[in-house]
Parts: structure tokens; sequence; C-alpha cells
């Protein structure tokens, strides 16, 4: 058993004063309260006449029956669901007679609202666990008053007290009532992972039956009485801002209310590190309904002109940085020529181990190679939008946020309202991926309610969406690698850059597994906007690094897994450096994994199979990919896939979680692609950017866990990046071809003669 | 702005809506059937699917005032009580990840199978390409439909 001290978080444990008489709690649901109808007809479970708060994360009914609230935005990485499985298991109650909400934005209750990271459980897990702990806990202190015998000889199970000595028994919800006016306690019991019923088990997603049968559960989905739609204009490229606009036309249109520009942030503030938006300045199209909005848009008639050199002043993270658009209209056959130059060049050094430049005077052979990918938009299936109601003394916004909490005071120097008065309530979202870590269309929402004085749906068509920026940046990456005569390899050698970031992790493998190692890197100034895409630089660095260890393993004779495990045994061993930021043994682990699972060595049937295994989110991913090539295009047939993120919560999500991982990366790698010409991109919809699609998706996806007891690491992201390095490793066994730039379908060689 | 009496899900509903307003908006903002959405607005990703009789539609180009006396189905009407067998699948299945797109997906499924209730791995990739799932959910869609099409062959 575990004794932990309730003191993170414990103001989300201190019960609000006024609710103490009874603990009852009335309207709990913002969203629900407004529709006690349907939310009746919904609930499975038949409803308590009370209810009982014992802290923030839950309430029991008279009846027995528990609501668990789920902190964190759901994207779809199923937090809701997992989040409250980690309460109920230590509540130590029936799955079945749980309800789930999602909470609201709560800074006092709760901490890391904010899906991002693949943070939720792995931040969650402690205030989770305590949660459901203290609230049992309490339970047990109320029934030992109520039987007159020491709380210490009270078991629970599924909801239910027990005193076996004189066989008294209890549901919860009888005792509910008195454990909700008990103090609360300083120090609770955490269960034993091997005495786990709900977490470690598959349970199915919460929001099953309302997805499937089409109920309002997202951002868009949002309906209120006078609720008008807006959308906005803004400038057709990067590098162009407003210059005027003639709405006169345009205003005389059906539903049209009216239309304006309005200023995002003033010149002077300081933006976070998720305020960041390529178009501050923006024409506003309100009216009655989203398709007379829509039309009216393509009706309006506005001038651009060029933007400046501009230079943004952030604070990220408590640092103050300075962002640069330099002006200009950017093209991606510039961008990849700029980059090349700077990628010939001496980098930045990042770290450097030994004397790699001797050991590559004295190598054997040295094998080099670069690899490219382009910027991706993220494309989430719903669109930006946000809802917001904007009135004298209150705020009101729902919507797809993955970061309220970044969030809120945006929107508060906006409006110009203290925080307090600010309230935001996540839906669900159809997708997130990174993109609404950065929420500019929270701020558009509020101030387009605040300056209409009405409650709005503020709503982006795909093609605002998709050319709005905050993209995964464009890379490049140069390895090098030195190999003596016995195909040792003696040094490694990584720069690498990007328009406009570096996707460089310096102390992730190979580094600490050879004596001399360098890493630089470079970056490219643009006022194209970037952000954080599922596993941001991840998503690039390890497809190229995996691809690169599967060359040096060929040239240097050696079996691509066992290859990476010698590498790995070293590092593991006799380390070099002492900043590797990845644990030798677990890497391994999932490759040893993977390398059983998938039959590795095995006649794959006429299919070629690649490998790759990344660390990241503190979690590691080993995966075999098998391909063949139908008439040049690439039918994968298998991903096997190993994963360990230390305990798993929810054992079949995760494996969704890391199909979809697999799904995405091969898509991606494969497929995706954002070109810029004249400052615009050049695909606005799916009719031009291409997504994969069912027919190529993978016909078979396996995923394998280790199983340990280490705290739970990150999920959402780690199964992505490390898939693309397993595709182009297995495509080159199908052809004969590496792959160096994404997408690999216009990966085509020079043509010669 | 024209009035169209529209015949979804069973029930007669009556509409003003300019004629060129495609029919996921007429559900959407003005039925306040919400359940088919929004995706790219141009027949590309399906997530708008309905049914117009028994055929896979895209609600997204579909001008209202094309419908006349066609049945809708919507995903809110696909079965009363949420028990169709593709949604039943669905369920057994846990397809969703997001979910948004689903409802069309569920949609082009159901058709599928109602003019091909045991289709082969290139039947279903053939009639679901149109329909984008951005989680990469497609190898649990393509064992749901299956599992739908062997439980509707059982009944």
């Amino acid at each position: 058993m575990t004794h932990i001290q309730t003191k993170i978080g414990r103001r989300a444990f201190i019960r609000n004063t006024s609710m103490a008489g009874g603990g009852l709690v009335l309207g709990f649901s913002w969203l629900n309260s407004c529709k006690p109808k349907e939310a009746a007809e919904m609930a499975v479970l038949e409803m308590p006449e009370e209810w009982f708060e014992m802290n923030a994360f839950l309430k029991i009914g008279d009846n027995g029956v528990v609501t668990i609230m789920s902190p964190n935005p759901e994207i779809g990485q199923n937090v809701k669901t997992s989040m409250p499985m980690i309460v109920a298991e230590e509540l130590d109650v029936d799955w079945d007679n749980v309800i789930v909400e999602q909470a609201a934005l709560n800074t006092e209750n709760f901490t890391w609202q904010v899906a991002g990271g693949s943070r939720s459980i792995a931040n969650g897990w402690p205030a989770l666990r305590m949660a459901g702990a203290t609230a049992r806990h309490m339970l047990r202190e109320a029934a030992a008053q109520a039987w007159q015998v020491p709380a210490a000889e009270i078991t629970t199970s599924d909801g239910v007290l027990h005193h076996e000595a004189s066989g008294k028994s209890a549901g919860y919800g009888e005792m509910a009532a008195a454990a909700a006016l008990l103090e609360v306690p300083e120090e609770v019991t955490l269960k034993e992972p091997s005495e786990f019923k709900i977490v470690g088990t598959a349970r199915k997603n919460v929001d099953g039956r309302k997805i499937v049968t089409g109920k309002p559960l997202y951002g868009l989905d949002v309906q209120r009485e006078g609720m008008l739609i807006a959308s906005p204009v803004h400038p057709p490229a990067f590098g162009m801002k407003l210059k005027s606009f003639d709405a006169e036309g345009v205003k005389s249109m059906p539903g049209i209310r009216d239309v304006f520009s309005i200023k995002l942030y003033d010149d002077d503030y300081s933006r976070g590190a998720f305020d960041h938006t390529a178009f501050n300045e923006l024409v506003i199209v309100l009216g009655e309904t989203t398709w007379q909005v829509f039309q009216a848009k393509k009706a309006l008639n506005v001038e651009w002109e060029a933007t400046p050199d501009q230079a943004f002043p952030m604070t990220f993270f408590g640092n103050d940085i300075v962002v640069n658009h330099p002006a200009g209209a950017e093209n991606s056959a510039d961008h990849r020529m700029q980059m090349e130059e700077l990628n010939a060049r001496t980098g930045r050094v990042v770290r450097k181990d030994g004397d790699p430049e001797a050991a590559f005077r004295n190598a054997a052979k040295v094998v080099e190679s670069t690899y490219s990918c382009p910027f991706l938009a993220h494309n989430t299936m719903e669109p930006m939008n946000f809802f917001a109601h904007v009135t004298e003394d209150r705020a009101e916004l729902l919507g797809p946020t993955q970061t309220p909490e970044w969030m809120e005071p945006a929107v508060a120097a906006r409006l110009g309202m203290p925080l307090e008065k600010i309230d935001i309530m996540m839906t669900r979202m159809g997708g997130g991926f990174g993109r609404r870590l950065y929420g500019h269309f929270l701020v558009e929402a509020a101030a387009i309610s605040q300056r209409v004085k009405a409650p709005v749906k503020l709503v982006y068509t795909r093609e605002d969406d998709m050319s709005q920026g905050t993209y995964r940046p464009a890379y490049m990456a140069t390895y090098r690698a030195a190999l003596d005569a016995d195909g040792n390899m003696t040094a490694f050698h990584v720069r690498a850059g990007g328009v406009p970031e570096s996707p460089l992790f310096a102390n992730r493998f190979p580094a600490g597994a050879l004596e001399n190692y360098l890493a630089e890197d470079w970056t490219l100034e643009s006022n194209i906007t970037t952000g954080a895409f599922r596993a941001p630089r991840s998503n690039f660095i390890a497809g190229a690094e995996q691809a690169f260890l599967d060359e040096v393993a060929e040239a240097a004779g050696k079996d691509p897994i066992e290859f990476r495990l010698e590498l790995l045994k070293r590092a593991q061993e006799n380390p070099v450096g002492e900043n590797n930021d990845y644990e030798a043994d677990r890497y391994a682990g999932v490759l040893e994994l993977v390398r059983e699972k998938s039959g590795w060595g095995q006649d794959a049937g006429g299919k070629s199979r690649g490998v790759s295994a990344y660390f990241c989110h503190d979690s590691y991913v080993a995966q075999v990919l098998d391909v063949v090539m139908e008439g040049g295009k690439p039918v994968v047939d298998r991903v096997c896939t190993a994963i360990d993120c230390g305990i798993v919560i929810n054992t079949d999500a995760a494996t969704n979680l890391a199909e979809g991982g697999a799904v995405d990366g091969i898509g991606h790698a494969m497929y995706s692609a954002l070109t810029f010409r004249d400052g615009a991109p050049e695909q606005t919809n799916f009719d031009r950017y291409r997504l994969i699609r069912h027919s190529e998706a993978p016909k078979n996806i396996d995923v394998h866990f280790v199983k340990n007891e280490i705290d739970p690491t990150g999920l959402g992201e780690p199964p992505f990046p490390p898939v693309m390095g397993a595709l182009a490793n297995a495509m080159y066994k199908a052809t004969g071809r590496r792959y160096y730039n994404q997408p690999f379908i216009t990966d085509k060689p020079p043509l010669v003669g | 702005m024209a009035t169209y009496n529209l015949n979804i899900n069973g029930k007669s509903m009556e509409v003003d809506a300019d004629p060129s307003t495609p029919l996921l908006w007429v559900l959407r903002d003005h039925l306040n059937l919400v359940g088919t959405k929004y995706g790219c607005g141009i027949a590309q990703c399906g997530a708008c699917t309905i049914h117009l009789g028994n055929t896979a539609t895209r609600s997204c180009m579909l001008p209202v005032s094309s419908v006349g006396n066609q049945e809708i189905t919507t995903i809110e009407g696909l079965s009363e009580n949420g028990d169709h067998p593709v949604q039943q699948a669905w369920l057994e299945v846990d397809v969703p990840q997001c979910g948004y797109c689903q409802a069309g997906q569920i949609m082009s499924a159901a058709a599928l199978l109602k003019s091909n209730p045991n289709p082969t791995d290139a039947d279903i990739e053939g009639a679901m390409n149109g329909n984008i799932c951005r989680c990469g959910t497609y190898v649990r869609i393509k064992k749901a439909i299956k599992l739908a099409a062997s439980s509707s062959s059982e009944a």
C-alpha cells in the first residue's frame, strides 16, 4: 500500500462551505443543466434524489450512482473515459454505476487542464487517484461512525462498504450524506497496481452512444437562443494584411447583420506561448445562418497590402522572446533552396562528445544522407470554431480548445475583464493534434460577441482553417555516420534545421551510445506561422533518424534490430555524456518485444519489412511494418507496434490510439504536403490536400504493451513519429530505393539522361 | 427565400431557406439536426453523408431546392433507438476516437450494407474511400462493418 499526503491540488478536495449542509449540489453540469429533459433521457442509470459532493472530482448519489468529472479537454485521445477510470479505481466502485461529465475550466480545483504534450494522464495520475482514495476514506469513516467500529476494519468492494466482524454492509449512497460532512483526511492509502480492477482493463468510450447516434457534442453543434454566426476573412497569403474593405453590397445580402473588422491583439500586447496568430486584423461577417455568412464572405470586396518586417514580443513559458516575421511573399521552392544552403554550412553546435572530426577522418566508410519534409496543416475534421456570449459582467465561452487555462488571460486582456468573470467550457473536439493549443479563435469569438452584444458562434470554413497558419514546420536534416573496417559505428553527426524552428533533439538516441557525436542545428525565419503538430519535431526527426540508422546498419552488414540493440547496450552499460534523456533498457525492451511479436527474421511471405524505434513523451515505441508494392503504390499489410508507456489505463482505447498513430504517420509521410506560392498555401481543401484514406490504410495493426508498474507516461503522440521510419525502411526493401523526402508519393529519383 | 417540405427521418419538415442552401446547413442550422457534420463543403471528406432514398449522399453540395420529396435519412433517423446493426457494431468495436467523422462513416457503411450485405475488403474500401477519418480509425471501421454484416445475416 502507498500512503500519500493529500497536499497536491488540495483545494479540489475542500468543499465549498456553502454546500456543507448536506453537500447537496444542484445544476452540477453546465451543459446538461440547460436541457434537463434531454439529460434525463440520455441517462441509462436511474438518477438519485440527491447528490453529495465529495470533492471537485466526484459526487455520489443517495442511490450509489457516482458522477465523476473529467477535467481535461477531450480531443479523441479518450481521456474523458480514462481519467474517470482512475478516480473510479481508487474510489472502488462498479464502473457501470459511473456517469462521466466534462468539467469546465477551474484553475482552483484542477491543474493542467490541457490536452498537450501527451501529459493528461501522466500529470493527472496523482490527483485523480487521490480524489477517489480520499472519498473512499471518508466513506469508510462515515460507516465507522455509524456502526461504531474502527474504520481500519472496514473494507470496500464495488461501491459497497463491509464490516466483516459485525456483518454490516452499506452502499456508498447510504453513507454519502454523512461522508460529505467529514474533514478531508491528511493522508490516504492508494491501491497497489496489482489490486487494480478498472485500470488496465478495456472500457468503452463514455460518449460512444452519443457519437453513433449523432447527438450534439462538438463546438460546431452549439445552438443558443438569439445566437448569430460569425466567420472571418483573413489575408489570402502570409506577408499580407488588411488595407480596406467595401461591405455595402454584402450588408444587404439575406441574413447578413453586419460586416466589420476587428483587431485581435494591441500592438504592444505581449503574446503568450499559445496566443500566436498570423493575421491580427480580420474582416468579420456576421449573420443569421452559416450558409448565408459563407456566401457573403465570397462576395466581399477586400483590399490587402504587404506587411513590413514585423517583430512580436512573446512570453514563452516564462521566457521573453521575440518572434520575427520578415516581409515578403514566400515560396516553397525558395524555402528548399535556402534550407539546402543553411544545411550545407556549419550550424549551432548543440552537443559534442569526443572528437567526431577525427573519427570521420579515420573512417573506413562514411554514410551520409539528407532527409526533408514539407509544411503540414493539422486539418482537424472539425474546423476551428468557438461560441462566446459576452455581457457587461460575464464572458461565457464554450467550444473546442486544448488550452482553456492558457487562453483565459488572452481573452481577459482582450475583453478588459478580470479572469473571474470569464468562464470557459470545453466541448468534445473533432480532433486536436496540437492545432487547438493555439486559441486565437476563442479571443476572436469573445471580441466579436462583446462588440455586437449578442451570443455568437465563430465558424471557420475548411479553406479558412487550412490557410490561416499554425502549420507543422518544414524541416531538413543531414546525417553522417563513420564506420571502421569491422563495421562498427565510430562517430555520428546530425545537422538539422527548419522553417522556422529546428527539429533537433540533441540528447536523444543515439547520443549516449557513441564516443564521438556531434549535433548542430539552424533555423530560417518566416512569416508563415507554425505550431505544435502531434509529437512536434519528433514527427520528422524520428523518421529521418530511423531511416538513416537502417542505412548505417546495412552498410555495417548488421541486422537493423541487432544493430540498434548493440548501441543501446553500450548506452545502458557505459553511457557517453550525462544528459541522455532516455532509458536505454526500456528502449531495448520495445525493440525486443516487437522483434518477438512481429516474427522478425522469419519468412515474411513475400512482404518487405522495415523496423523503427523511438523515444518521446517519456514513452518508447517500436514498430515493424510490412509492405508490398502494387503498381508502384505501397500497400501496408501490417504494422506491429510495441509500446512501453508504463501503466496502461484503458487497454482497448490505448490500442485504438496506437492504431490511429500508425495510420496517421503512414498517411502524412506518404501523402500529405502543404506548399506555398507567393505567400499563399496551394492547398486549401481536401481536393488538393491529400489525407490518407480507407484504401491506403494498413490492412492489419497489432499493438503490444510492455507490462510494468511504472507510473503512466505519454501515449497520444509516441506511436505517430517512428512509423514513418519503418515505412521508409520497408519501402526500401520493396523497391531498392531509399525514400528521403516526404511525402514519399512524390519522392521520385531525378530523371537521368 | 422559398419554403420546402422535406421528408426527413420519416417526418415532414417545413423550412424557409434560400434555394441554393445545401441540405447540410438546412439540417444543421434550420432544423437543429447537428449529427450531420461539416468537414469540407466540397464533398471530399464525407462527414456530411446522409441517405437520399437508399443512397449515401454528401449533403454539403446538395441544394435544398433539388431534394424534392425524396426520403432523407440522417444519423438521427438511422434507427429509432440507436440500435441499427452498424451503430451496434460501432459500439462493440469501440471505433471512434474524436468521433467527428463517425456519423458520416456510419451512414456510408449502412448504405453499403443495404446494397451489398456481404462486402469484401475491396468493396468496403471502395465504398468508404470518400469518408476521411483524421484520427485513423480505418482498421476498426472495416472490422465494425464486417461485424455488422455478419450480425445482420445471422438475424
